[in-house]
């Protein structure tokens, strides 16, 4: 049986998100809330046969006991006020905002480990993009220092990330270390106006330890590479990963040398033109992590 | 009281850091501080090349912790206000507020010409720390004078004190930078200011030309040690200016020593145009790229001056160092391809 859910917030992230959501096998999307009732994404929910209410969260609220898993695309601000409520009446949250409620999650490290969590946080569209590559390193070496940097079309850069670009890179930075396993983390964003607008880029450097195994860190990353581009078919690596021999005074730490990956991020076009992979991965990985907890609960009523 | 017609900003202890891949020690901050500090010059930038929290892979690691040196340059300055840069994206809120702690009075707030919005949290925070506030507009060659003004309206809307017109390729010709810095003059209530690189051979120029058009502050670098090719050279320009009228309040001959006895031992050959930083003017690139470029070059086998011309046709902005990379790996796999095809 498919898990009913919601979506609180109807602009763009809200928006693609609902068309991924309409094409998954194990959710089942009811509605989709927001607060302005001329809003284009509350016109397409209803076009696609779903409620389109601009009650907000209240209609979740009123309709608790048939929504299992809700999806808040709105803002760090109104999310914290919902997600104590969410919890009380049994709802899970997948929480597309920067509040932080409940564990940073990526899909591909350590999702199998929230599955129980009330509230799970989908980080930033970078952290989507890099921690896992981080992950990978780790996976394989002690790396004391990741580093990334996320370019996005300025188009595809909403007023919210605009205002708060600190938050970006301080919650991208500590995801490298909580979720990457990197001893140190720093994540640089950067907006290019380029037009015809450029696709989502993202570099990650990880430090690497003396007597690493290059073969065994590239065979780990390109294993990671796949397993993300299985929600996101639109992430590739633009180049094999570059290797530089250091030494390198990180701030975690002296390191032998350093791996350098290059990613691309075409988005799927849901609702965002294809430039904003940046948008495009945080809906895919929410979907996905939405999925696998529709799974789990599955598992858990048997 | 000064009679200066603008007010000067010595960059060489930030702009410079790029050309020494960010390894200046305290021993040469003290230095450069107390000389130009005696000639009069009323702003010191210092920072690490790529603003406050600049100190990565991306950009390179600090060979001395910037808030050390920025401690180092307050504790030495008599009269001279100490300044910071920082770019949102790359530094945050928290190292301005150390920064700030520290002893800097000043804090510049740089983005792209295009991008102002980011500046808004930072300008607001040096503002209520008490600082006095700039907002820096960089590679001001990318966008058109009136899209460069409604950037320029929205940092003076935030709260700047003084908004720049930044050439960071050194790519503007004399008109470019007179039409920019005369549109912002004229419409705008607050301060504007000129930070120009050399690339082209224009940065005494467009500075010259920019206090034909009233600006009020400009930017200039000793012995021109800087990003790309350099920046403005601070003595040249208080030179020139002397000569051409616009006083300056800063002792020509002191500054001339500063830059022979201080900071030209640092980096001899600086005040070199050569082709790779004609190359940043002429297409249009960030300066700061070029020793990134060169050690690329190197490490993939290919010309720098083509990683360079690849990056201005892909329109990169400041910041993406890491870009460097992806052009000169695709630059020796087009090569290999190419020798295979040939063979």
């Amino acid at each position: 049986m498919r898990v009913p859910c919601a979506i609180v917030g109807s602009g763009n992230i809200g928006t693609d998100l609902m068309y991924k959501l309409l094409r998954s096998d194990v959710l089942d999307l009811k509605a989709v809330a927001g607060i302005d009732p001329e809003s284009d994404g509350l016109a397409r929910a209803r076009d696609a046969g779903l409620v389109g209410t601009a009650e907000g969260a209240e209609w979740v609220f009123d309709h608790a006991d048939e929504i299992g898993i809700v999806f808040e695309a709105t803002t760090a601000r109104v999310h914290r006020s919902n997600a104590p409520r969410y919890e009380a009446a049994g709802i899970r949250a997948v929480d597309l905002t920067p509040a932080k409620v409940g564990p940073p999650v990526v899909p591909t490290v350590n999702l199998a480990d929230h599955l129980d969590a009330p509230n799970v946080n989908m980080i930033t569209c970078g952290g989507q993009a890099t921690t896992p590559i981080v992950a990978a390193v780790s996976a394989v070496v002690d790396s004391p220092y990741a580093e990334i940097v996320s370019t996005v079309a300025s188009k595809s850069a909403g007023p919210g990330t605009r205002q708060n670009i600190d938050e970006f890179t301080e919650t991208t930075s500590a995801s490298l270390v909580e979720v990457g396993g990197a001893d140190e983390g720093k994540a640089i964003m950067i907006l290019n106006p380029a037009e015809p607008p450029i696709l989502m880029r993202n570099t990650v450097f990880a430090a690497l330890p003396e007597g690493y195994d290059e073969a065994a860190v590239t065979a780990s990353i390109l294993a990671m590479a796949e397993q993300v581009r299985r929600y996101v078919p639109g992430y590739r690596l633009k180049n094999p990963p570059v290797y530089d021999e250091g030494p390198f005074a990180t701030p975690g730490g002296p390191a032998a040398a350093r791996v350098v990956v290059l990613i691309e991020v075409e988005g799927a076009a849901d609702y965002f033109p294809p430039y904003a992979g940046n948008l495009d991965i945080m809906t895919a990985a929410a979907t996905r992590v939405g999925e696998s907890i529709a799974g789990h609960l599955a598992e858990v009523t048997v | 009281m000064s009679t200066a017609v603008f007010r000067l900003t010595d960059s060489t202890l930030r702009d410079g850091s790029h050309a020494l891949a960010h390894q200046f020690t305290e021993d040469q901050v003290r230095a450069v501080v107390r000389g130009l500090d005696r000639a009069a010059v009323p702003v010191i930038e210092v920072s690490h090349g790529d603003g406050l929290g600049g100190s990565s892979f991306n950009y390179g690691f600090s060979g001395t912790d910037e808030m050390r040196l920025l401690r180092a340059a307050v504790e030495e300055a008599e009269q001279a206000k100490i300044a910071i840069l920082l770019l949102p994206g790359i530094g945050v809120k928290d190292d301005l507020v150390r920064a700030h702690d520290a002893g800097a009075s000043v804090a510049r707030i740089a983005t792209h010409c295009t991008e102002a919005d980011i500046s808004e949290q930072h300008i607001a925070l040096a503002r209520d720390l008490g600082m006095e506030t700039v907002g820096f507009l960089m590679l001001a060659h990318m966008t058109t004078p009136e899209a460069l003004l409604e950037q320029a309206k929205l940092m003076e809307s935030y709260g700047a004190d003084c908004v720049y017109v930044v050439d960071s390729a050194g790519a503007m010709t004399i008109d470019d930078a007179r039409r920019r810095v005369a549109l912002l003059k004229t419409n705008l209530e607050c301060q504007v200011g000129i930070h120009a690189h050399n690339n082209l051979s224009l940065a005494v120029a467009n500075s010259l030309a920019a206090l034909e058009e009233g600006v009020d502050q400009v930017d200039g670098c000793t012995t021109g040690l800087g990003a790309g090719a350099g920046n403005c050279p601070t003595e040249v320009l208080v030179a020139a200016c002397e000569r051409s009228g616009f006083e300056t309040g800063v002792d020509p001959m002191t500054v001339v020593a500063v830059a022979d006895e201080v900071v030209r031992p640092i980096k001899p050959n600086q005040g070199v145009i050569d082709g790779d930083g004609l190359v940043l003017g002429y297409a249009g690139v960030y300066g700061s790229f070029l020793l990134h470029a060169r050690r690329a070059a190197e490490r993939f086998g290919v010309d720098s001056k083509d990683i360079l011309l690849e990056l201005g046709r892909r329109r990169v902005v400041g910041g993406q160092e890491d870009m460097i990379i992806d052009v000169a790996v695709e630059l020796e796999r087009k090569a290999a391809e190419s020798a295979a095809k040939g063979t």
